[in-house]
């Protein structure tokens, strides 16, 4: 006879899971701050071709983004096969590039103006044709500072 | 009466509803950032009638024509480069250092022929391109290009400033990071400044070909 009681025996205790949610809380904090959900939603065929030699653009300054590409397969019915070019949401003709920017730069505050960036997103098969009409107007419009937005990787294997 | 606890609230779902909204989340993520190769347009201006003259050695001209072939002018010669010598080529160029007099150039570390460039200021890139040139050559020469001139920098960075054992590309970095100190930034950018100086980037875009 004891005086002390024995012990439970056999059988692990459960494991809490009483933190589980606050866990869980941390990791959905996370992604929820570090989270970008996707600007503009894609009319045209955008996979962007590698380079090495690249800067980070900064997210703090202004950025407008023009997207150059033949129309996906869904829309090919509607725009053709063409290289096309998308601003915000919709295929406009490069006439509209200027008018475009102008639009862009009035949201801006003033002090912000001259800092706009312009990222073309082209895609790797498209060709230059169309690049370089939108950059001539870019130039008419005093956009100057542009950024040929591609991915990481070695420009010899595009 | 009898005295009644609240009953507890059943927190046992919460963890599902978290994980709901953790996939959520996932799933839309994009965490990325933005890079490229950062350019800067020439300004609108209307055509002058005073054409630049730069002498033809100090040129090395680039045409891609639609076929995606690299045709390098410089010297007087004309010949079809693969793209993965265009890199050594163009370094070749920049870095000849065959200028005599008030166009010596002594940080080249070229070869000295005297039918290729003058020095690091004198040296121009040109580049053309057709209409129907693929996009993703013309940004892997634009890369190879930008490459040549970063190799160039890179040397003359370590050169003159061994202490901070960085060379252009990392000091470039580090002073486009936000989370370098406003005191760094400043002395990191008067360096940079200064290499910028010596060896220029003198790159130009002629207007694509009408066909």
């Amino acid at each position: 006879m004891s005086k002390f009681k024995k012990k439970k025996d056999g059988g692990l205790p459960p494991i809490s899971t009483a933190s589980l949610p606050d866990i869980v809380f941390m990791l959905l904090f996370f992604f929820m701050v570090a989270t970008v959900i996707k600007e503009d939603n894609l009319i045209i065929q955008n996979s962007l071709p590698k380079a090495n030699q690249i800067e980070k653009l900064d997210k703090k300054k202004p950025i407008s983004y023009i997207y150059i590409g033949k129309p996906s397969p869904n829309y090919i019915d509607t725009y053709g096969t063409e290289d096309r070019i998308q601003l915000n949401d919709k295929l406009q003709s490069v006439e509209q590039v200027q008018a475009f920017i102008a639009a862009e730069r009035a949201a801006l505050a003033e002090e912000l103006v001259p800092t706009l960036t312009v990222s073309l997103k082209v895609d790797r098969d498209a060709k230059m044709g169309v690049l370089t009409d939108v950059k001539q107007e870019l130039r008419k419009t005093n956009a100057l500072k542009i950024n040929y937005t591609t991915k990481k990787g070695d420009a010899l294997d595009n | 009466m009898a005295k009644r606890s609240a009953p507890e609230v059943n927190a046992g779902s919460m963890a599902d509803i978290a994980f709901l909204l953790l996939i959520f989340f996932l799933v839309t993520t994009d965490i990325a950032t933005d890079s490229g190769l950062s350019r800067k347009l020439p300004p609108w201006e209307p055509p002058t009638d005073v054409p630049v003259i730069i002498k033809e050695k100090n040129i090395f001209a680039l045409t891609l024509n639609s076929k995606n072939e690299i045709l390098l002018t410089s010297g007087g010669d004309s010949e079809l480069v693969p793209l993965n010598e265009l890199r050594g080529q163009a370094v070749k160029f920049l870095d000849n250092g065959g200028g005599e007099g008030k166009d010596v150039c002594r940080r080249c570390k070229g070869e000295g022929d005297k039918a290729s460039s003058d020095n690091f200021i004198k040296a121009v890139i040109s580049l053309a391109n057709d209409r129907l040139t693929d996009y993703k050559t013309y940004i892997a020469v634009q890369n190879e290009i930008l490459a040549a001139y970063n190799d160039i920098r890179n040397r003359e960075f370590k050169k003159d400033y061994p202490s901070l054992e960085m060379d252009f590309v990392q000091a470039t970095e580090m002073y486009q990071d936000p989370s370098t100190e406003p005191k760094v930034k400043e002395n990191l950018k008067e360096k940079l400044e200064a290499i910028k100086a010596i060896v220029p980037q003198k790159f130009s875009e002629a207007e694509a070909k009408r066909d």
